[in-house]
């Protein structure tokens, strides 16, 4: 576990050292505050919204949460792409793997890194939350509940983005993979729900990592979410694990 | 110490390393010889743990490397080929983050790292430990790499190409240094320049197409070689093939050829193994008042057998 750890302080001074984590974190702010002045539109995934931060609005973050589930599933393989693609480009994977370390510890490693980069930013977002505060009175339960779903969202989303990270050398291609996965788990499905029969659209909805969000956003503490969330998690850093592994025997 | 047998290795479809076997002991500096390509990183990696034989077996110090990985990775230090390391940190950073991930204590972490630093020459100029890696040279690129497998104080030291990239005063440096290593660990360092083996190693093992093609010291290599001895001699003061005809009735003489060289005749004398004719012949060559400019033994060099052994290997494929 302690080098666990260590990996994980590497990877994230990796992150502040370089100026990717600058620029992903510069764009994740500028979407929230853009969603929060001014709202944002996408008919095709019947988002509208009005900005969150208006007179007469609810106090409260939940449609900027909404909208950032569907844009953290790009922001976050932009974060992820590095993580092992990079080992084996730079063959710095070599000397890691001969060192005596496990292969899951080196994904569990990663892993952390990333998710405390992204806690990070979402303890950026208090800022906007702060100015909720200021001008309203927030339910408090909704915006620790929202919050909640983001962490366990984020965790989701980063064990998706470095599975794809241990596909490839190419960073770009782990990013471009990352996206289409989260991608197709959350808008993609609601085009393959209006396509299919009904029998299987409320199957094909469960799997759509957005639904189970939405509860927590709303404030609604879910244990069918929190058990979703955690097990996705769990199985992607799991088969990132092989896939590492496998390196051993192709 | 090291021991291998029958390992093979394919890539996909390709075969990289084809049934070899050695043994290597505890407290010497073995030379991997052979032509790029030729299966030297692929066996320095299955000995590291990087990745697995597809058959065949190898152990270091009695661990399996393929059943007990861990224990080997934490005995040996292994500095792959081109020295990857990670450009955004600084060299003490990097080299305190390796010896972390090698399980030591804080405490015992910097004295570590002061010394690996201080063996490999990191600690001039003053700056140097605090530099960026991505900003050090090739030269100083390749200790920190060397300094990282020295932390731990490694039974084993695995080296692949570690003079390759470098000016001439490193190499020199560096065949200084891994030569001290040699004392206290066991050292098998890879190369495809000869006279760097040579020079550095008690065992070198030739190794070509993936296949062992001679193993052994460098004297018993070069006993290998040398087969009949020659003599080469240049005279001038008679007809050619007079000269030769003369040298040819030296008692010992097999053969002599001659052939011109300039205004002088350059004679090849073939003698039997391990004689030498140096004597008789200029014992000859003064009464029969020739002129002599040179005279020397010929013995088979080892950069001759190498490029035989690994050239006649690529032309039977």
């Amino acid at each position: 576990m302690r080098k666990v750890l260590i990996l994980a302080k590497r990877e994230l001074s990796a992150y502040f050292y370089s100026p990717m984590a600058y620029v992903v974190a510069a764009m994740f702010l500028l979407l929230v505050g853009v969603i929060f002045l001014w709202g944002v539109q996408i008919p095709f995934l019947k988002i509208e919204m009005e900005p969150v931060f208006r007179s007469g609005a609810e106090s409260t973050l939940r449609p900027l949460f909404d909208v950032l589930a569907y844009g953290l599933a790009v922001v976050v393989p932009l974060l992820t792409m590095r993580l092992v693609a990079e080992e084996f480009r730079s063959g710095t994977i070599e000397t890691l793997m001969t060192a005596p370390v496990t292969d899951a510890a080196v994904v569990l490693g990663k892993f952390i890194g990333a998710f405390v980069l992204y806690l990070l930013l979402l303890v950026a977002t208090g800022v906007f939350f702060g100015l909720v505060v200021v001008f309203g009175k927030p339910d408090w339960g909704v915006a620790g509940m929202g919050y909640l779903g983001m962490v366990l969202l984020g965790a989701m989303y980063i064990s998706v983005g470095l599975f794809a990270s241990t596909l490839t050398r190419h960073q770009l291609v782990a990013g471009l993979i990352g996206i289409a996965i989260l991608a197709f788990f959350t808008g993609g499905l609601y085009l393959v729900v209006q396509t299919v029969p009904a029998e299987y659209a409320q199957a094909v909805s469960k799997l759509n990592m957005i639904t189970y969000f939405s509860d927590f956003s709303r404030g609604v503490f879910d244990t069918r979410g929190l058990v979703f969330f955690l097990t996705v998690t769990a199985f992607f850093l799991f088969i990132s694990v092989k896939v590492l592994e496998s390196r051993r025997w192709r | 110490m090291i021991d291998v047998k029958h390992l093979t290795k394919y890539y996909g479809r390709t075969l990289a390393v084809d049934d070899i076997s050695f043994h290597i002991d505890a407290g010497s500096v073995v030379g991997f010889l052979g032509p790029n390509g030729a299966g030297k990183s692929t066996t320095l990696r299955i000995l590291t743990c990087f990745m697995p034989a597809t058959s065949g077996s190898a152990s270091i110090a009695g661990y399996d490397v393929f059943k007990q990985s861990l224990q080997i990775r934490s005995l040996v230090g292994y500095m792959p080929e081109n020295v990857p390391l990670y450009p955004e940190m600084r060299v003490r950073e990097y080299l305190m983050f390796r010896a972390a991930l090698r399980g030591m204590k804080s405490k015992q972490r910097s004295s570590a790292v002061d010394k690996a630093a201080e063996r490999c020459w990191l600690v001039k100029p003053e700056d140097m430990m605090h530099r960026r890696i991505d900003q050090l040279s090739r030269g100083y690129r390749q200790r920190v790499g060397l300094a990282d497998c020295l932390l731990h104080d490694p039974k084993v030291l695995v080296l692949d190409e570690p003079t390759i990239g470098l000016d001439p005063a490193q190499v020199r440096e560096m065949r200084n240094l891994i030569r001290s290593l040699g004392e206290k660990h066991t050292v098998i360092l890879s190369s495809h320049i000869l006279a760097e083996v040579e020079q550095l190693c008690g065992k070198l093992i030739i190794i070509s197409g993936g296949k062992i093609v001679a193993q052994g010291t460098p004297d018993e290599l070069r006993r290998q070689v040398s087969g009949p001895s020659r003599v080469i001699v240049e005279l001038k003061g008679g007809q050619p093939e007079q000269m030769a005809k003369a040298v040819a009735d030296v008692d010992g003489v097999l053969d002599v050829q001659h052939n011109r060289a300039g205004n002088w005749t350059r004679l090849t004398v073939q003698g039997a193994e391990d004689a030498d004719l140096r004597q008789d012949v200029a014992a000859l060559v003064a009464a029969k008042g020739y002129h002599l400019r040179e005279l020397r033994r010929e013995i088979g060099s080892l950069e001759d057998y190498f490029v035989q052994m690994t050239y006649e290997q690529i032309t039977r494929d």
